[in-house]
This record gives structure tokens, C-alpha cells and sequence, in this order.
């Protein structure tokens, strides 16, 4: 699982049928302090997550599946996963 | 998933079975702001794309169970749908070039 924010929303009518009713949402990944770490990606929602939310992402096919709760729809493989409150980071003092 | 702008279309004569019949284009990865980002790349596709549509894509294992010839294929990216529209804070870009 990563750490990412939900930067937007994606609307497509016409898309594969493993997506039907599924929102799809762009999210940029993240660090613990979150900065932006790598490129942007589509995720699949699971959690009724939104712009501006931190999330967790799963980018792995079995995972994702699990999320949305079918595991037929074998073309999609990444899924926001929960939405997250907090991170706490303990101070290691030494790492700069 | 990413999404990506279809820049043109392959054309195949000879190719493997799997993938007759269905539409071979090149796609340009791009983010939510339109701004390229990585190599274009040969997908194929089973949501009625065209050229300069915006896209998104499936690359990976996943890729090939969109085929509708069957799921045991080589085929490493696959357009999954046509995007509409990608509304982010206040702002919207619309999807055709």
C-alpha cells in the first residue's frame, strides 16, 4: 500500500465493463510528510473517497479486487483502499 | 491505471492470433494536467477510442484479461475506457484535443 492524495475525478461513459458504477479517481503519490514522491495514477474508489483526501492506494490486481468486492473484475488492478486520519512519525532525531 | 492521449494508430498484418480483430494504437502517457509523462507505448483497445481522445489505460497482467479473444495473451497494456472529463479543485479540462 502506498500514500497518495486524491488530486481528481475522472468521469468515462464509455469504458470496460469490469468498471461500470465504480468511480475512478486520479491519485498523486505521496510521502508521510506529503510532498509528491513519483507520476500520478487512476484508482478505482472503494472507501467514497475525494479530491483533497489522503489515501491509501493498492496497486496489485488480487488487492484491488478485494477492495471493490468482485473478484471477476480481473482487469482492474488499483483501488483506493481507505482514507487516511493521520500519520505519526516517530523522531528519530538523527535522520535529517 | 494512467491516463493517456491516443497519438496514432498500428497497423499489423501479421500478428498472433490473440490479438485479431482489434484495434492497436499508440497512446502518450500524460497526468491530470494534460502534461506528458514517460514513452508512448503500443496499447490494445476495447473502449472505442480515436485518435487525440483522452484515455485511461491498463498496463501489466491486467492488461490482457481485457481481451476479448481470451485471457492467455502477451499483450502488456490495453485501453480500458475514454475519458469524458477530469474535474480536480475548482477545475475542469475537457478530454478531446
Amino acid at each position: 500500500m502506498t500514500l497518495a492524495k486524491v488530486v481528481a475525478n475522472v468521469v468515462s461513459t464509455e469504458k470496460h465493463p469490469h468498471y461500470k458504477g465504480h468511480k475512478i479517481l486520479v491519485v498523486q503519490p505521496i510521502d508521510p510528510e506529503g510532498k509528491p514522491k513519483g507520476r500520478s495514477l487512476l484508482a478505482v474508489d472503494g472507501v467514497q473517497a475525494g479530491i483533497g483526501d489522503r489515501v491509501l492506494v493498492v496497486d496489485e490486481g488480487g488487492s484491488a479486487r478485494a477492495v471493490i468486492g468482485d473478484e471477476t473484475a480481473v482487469t482492474i488492478r488499483t483501488a483506493i483502499c481507505g482514507i487516511v486520519d493521520r500519520v505519526d512519525i516517530e523522531d528519530v532525531g538523527a535522520v535529517s | 491505471m494512467k491516463l493517456g492521449r491516443v497519438i496514432g494508430r498500428v497497423v499489423c498484418t501479421q500478428k498472433m492470433e490473440c490479438f485479431e480483430g482489434l484495434k492497436l494504437l499508440l497512446v502518450q502517457p500524460v497526468d491530470e494536467n494534460g502534461k506528458e509523462a514517460g514513452a508512448a507505448l503500443v496499447a490494445f483497445d476495447v473502449a472505442r477510442a480515436g485518435e487525440g481522445d483522452l484515455v485511461f489505460f491498463e498496463a501489466g497482467k491486467e492488461a490482457a484479461q481485457a481481451n476479448p479473444n481470451g485471457w492467455f495473451n502477451p499483450a502488456d497494456a490495453a485501453i480500458i475506457g475514454v475519458v469524458d472529463a477530469v474535474d480536480g479543485g475548482g477545475r475542469s479540462s475537457g478530454a478531446r484535443k
